[in-house]
């Protein structure tokens, strides 16, 4: 085999979604990637501004349909800050607790794509398995599995129910994810294909604003929730690892799952313990948002995600920006690919965790 | 084989056939029973493969078609029949339609080879386990030429991975083989077998002198098999489909059925090398045990040793399957790397303690 081109997507198996990369590759080695995105391009942002805030609310479950919540609250908090609203205690407590039940999730998601990815089937059907239990709750409290729409402006849809039921599903979860570290820690095939294969070094990961596991995995401890008002009554630590390669990165995503429990366990706590409203009983329909702007930012199972309104005073945003950690983690690619085998690209590129929906809006 | 041969042409004779067309049906019955046997065998081993798989992931596997979804493989190998063959505009349209058949041709060669009782032997020349060997690699030249024909860059890349993997695990297969000829003295597959039998049972299989050799074996012959984790020729989540990514329909379904019965084929090759191949793991037969040394004894005998062989292959293919939902894929380099330098040497290593043995057990 000489140098050729290979085109790989946008409808490839495991690309998860549509990205399409071109590569130069003599052999099986490749010389250069060029990444190529859009393909999932909806027009979130543009969407906005032909919509009252109410009916761009549903949308933006969208953006990421696999941590839908984390967008909600990026969104009702910058229109909060709009409105200068500030949200009882009880609301924001249930938002942290749904938000870290959807970042168990969103990795456990990861996870099992992760291992087909390197062509191990079961653990994908295991971790399905967990995350059901989770998608199965929130299906019971907003009616929806995938895109919730149950944070509103000033706090929550609906009171949170069945707040008993979330213990057993943590501990559950918990315990299977040592059974998970029992076949895949310590597994050998699966350490010679993650163990350095595409490292990022903090330095490089920081210049391409790489944020969330993929940054805390390269010898980084930055993580939004520690700087968030929200977290302040958490105690939790910030999962982190040195070495920059995919199996720091498995490692990251794991351990956070486990702090995630943790948060839970207390939130639950709160939550049963103490009442309040849940809602400051706003009418969502006719808001009445002056001339401004605001911006809320929110640490998304794969990093930083911003909401930035800019309001006319009309009753339609006159623009909304997002920025989402999955971009910024597409365009470093061609850095990490650079120089590795075909068989690895599915290795760098499914521990990056990247969402298309999420790159492309 | 005399009796069934004369009960064969009474049996003829009852219904006025002359005797010279017995002459020549006759020696074609066995490979008659093989194909029927080859086909049955691949349509419950893909669903055995699924419905284990299934069950070790949580699921309960096909459980529509028929009872329990015993005839899903029979529906799906009547849909594939059904389909269209495409071939792709810039292929070499000869290769690609003979590439499927050069695959499949030798399987049916390699079931003939196999030892499957005392009777049933129907290749058994002097050294048909190099006989073996040879046609146990042709299928590859098979996925070689229809990765190549396909005209596909994901196909190409599937089938120089095949070649490279195929190449570089025949060799520890060849060098842990040698320790068992030693062992044996033979190059025959039934010898092979029979040099195991003691009244002990597994007390002379191969696999106690020669254990390095069989896990040397066991890993190749995953490897040339060409399954998790050594599917790299086939990687979904990085060729689509390697090197069968452009086939459909009907040649499709015969790198498929390559696939299936090389795996049983590889399976029952361990066994005869390893595991005594159709001798009984209790030392005696159950048959001569009930009936004593009568005539239907010796009958029922064959049908056991079948039955043995049958079962110890079984498990042989359970742990591939096993195997399968257990492991993630290796890297393409580091897949060449264990051949060349750990399995490689394991081998030679297991060659030299085979020889030790054989010196010993000759010297007493």
């Amino acid at each position: 085999m000489s140098r050729m081109k290979l085109n790989l997507g946008p409808q490839h198996p495991s690309t998860h979604g549509v990205l399409r990369l071109i590569l130069d590759v003599d052999g099986e080695k490749i010389l250069g990637c060029e990444q190529v995105i859009g393909y999932l391009h909806r027009g979130m942002e543009k969407m906005a501004e032909g919509m009252t805030y109410l009916q761009y609310l549903p949308t933006v479950d969208r953006i990421d349909y696999l941590s839908g919540f984390f967008n909600s609250y990026a969104y009702v908090t910058a229109v909060e800050k709009l409105l200068k609203l500030t949200i009882p205690e009880r609301a924001s407590i249930i938002r942290v607790l749904l938000m870290e039940l959807n970042r168990i999730a969103s990795h456990l998601l990861w996870l099992g794509t992760y291992l087909l990815d390197l062509g191990a089937v079961s653990p994908f059907f295991y971790t399905f398995r967990e995350r059901e239990l989770i998608l199965n709750y929130f299906e019971k409290i907003s009616g929806q599995r995938m895109m919730y729409n149950y944070f509103v402006f000033g706090g929550v849809r609906h009171d949170i129910e069945y707040v008993n039921e979330i213990m057993p599903i943590v501990k559950t979860i918990v315990e299977k994810l040592d059974d998970y570290e029992k076949l895949l820690t310590d597994n050998p095939i699966f350490i010679s294909r993650t163990k350095n294969t595409g490292v990022l070094d903090r330095e490089e990961a920081l210049a391409y604003s790489i944020t969330g596991p993929n940054l805390r995995a390269s010898n980084s401890h930055l993580d939004f929730r520690s700087q968030s008002e929200i977290y302040k009554k958490f105690e939790f630590k910030i999962a982190k690892a040195e070495a920059g390669d995919c199996f720091a990165r498995y490692k990251v995503r794991l351990e956070e799952i486990r702090e995630s429990s943790k948060i839970i366990y207390q939130a639950v706590d709160i939550l049963l313990s103490s009442g309040g409203e849940y809602n400051t009983g706003l009418n969502p329909v006719n808001l009445n948002i002056e001339a401004g702007e605001a911006f809320a930012d929110v640490e998304t199972p794969r990093g930083l995600t911003t909401c930035c309104i800019k309001s006319d005073g009309s009753g339609t945003p006159y623009r909304v920006k997002w920025r989402t950690g999955s971009f910024y983690a597409v365009q470093i690619l061609p850095k990490l690919l650079t120089g590795n085998m075909i068989s690895d690209i599915m290795a760098i590129y499914g521990s990056l965790d990247v969402m298309l929906p999420e790159v492309d809006r | 084989m005399n009796y069934l041969y004369c009960a064969f042409i009474e049996l003829l004779a009852k219904y006025n056939f002359p005797e010279g067309l017995a002459l020549i049906i006759f020696p074609l019955l066995p490979f008659c029973i093989l194909a029927l046997g080859l086909l049955i065998m691949v349509l419950f081993l893909v669903l055995a493969e699924r419905k284990i798989l299934g069950y070790l992931t949580q699921r309960k596997g096909p459980n529509r078609v028929g009872y329990r979804g015993l005839m899903q493989t029979v529906a799906d190998a009547f849909k594939l029949l059904c389909k269209e063959n495409i071939t792709p505009s810039g292929a070499d349209k000869f290769l690609f339609t003979l590439a499927p058949l050069i695959a499949f041709i030798p399987v049916m060669l390699v079931w003939g080879i196999l030892p499957y009782n005392a009777e049933f032997d129907l290749m058994s020349t002097p050294a048909n386990l190099i006989f073996y060997l040879f046609l146990a690699f042709m299928p590859v030249l098979g996925i070689f030429l229809g990765g190549w024909a396909s005209n596909s860059k994901y196909s190409i890349i599937g089938c120089v991975r095949a070649i490279a993997q195929a190449i570089s695990y025949e060799l520890p297969i060849a060098f842990s083989l040698l320790g068992i000829v030693v062992l044996s003295s033979s190059l025959n597959l039934s010898q092979i077998t029979l040099a195991q039998s003691s009244v002990w049972g597994p007390a002379k299989w191969f696999i106690i002198p020669a254990f390095i050799g069989f896990i040397v074996v066991f890993i190749s012959i995953i490897a040339e098999l060409n399954r998790c984790p050594f599917d790299l020729p086939e990687a979904e989540s990085e060729l689509v489909a390697g090197y069968s990514t452009e086939y459909s329909g009907m040649r499709f379904a015969l790198f498929y059925i390559t696939e299936y019965s090389m795996m049983f084929a590889n399976a029952a090759f361990i066994v005869v090398l390893f595991f005594g191949g159709y001798l009984s793991p209790f030392g005696g037969y159950l048959s001569n045990i009930i009936f004593g040394d009568s005539l239907t004894a010796n009958i029922l005998v064959y049908f056991e040793q079948t039955f043995w062989f049958l079962l110890k292959t079984f498990v042989i293919l359970f742990l591939f399957i096993l195997i399968r939902a257990t492991y993630p894929r290796l890297q393409s380099d580091k897949l060449l790397k264990l051949s060349w330098t750990i399995l490689l040497p394991l081998s030679i290593i297991n060659l030299f303690i085979c020889m030790l043995i054989k010196a010993i057990g000759g010297a007493m």
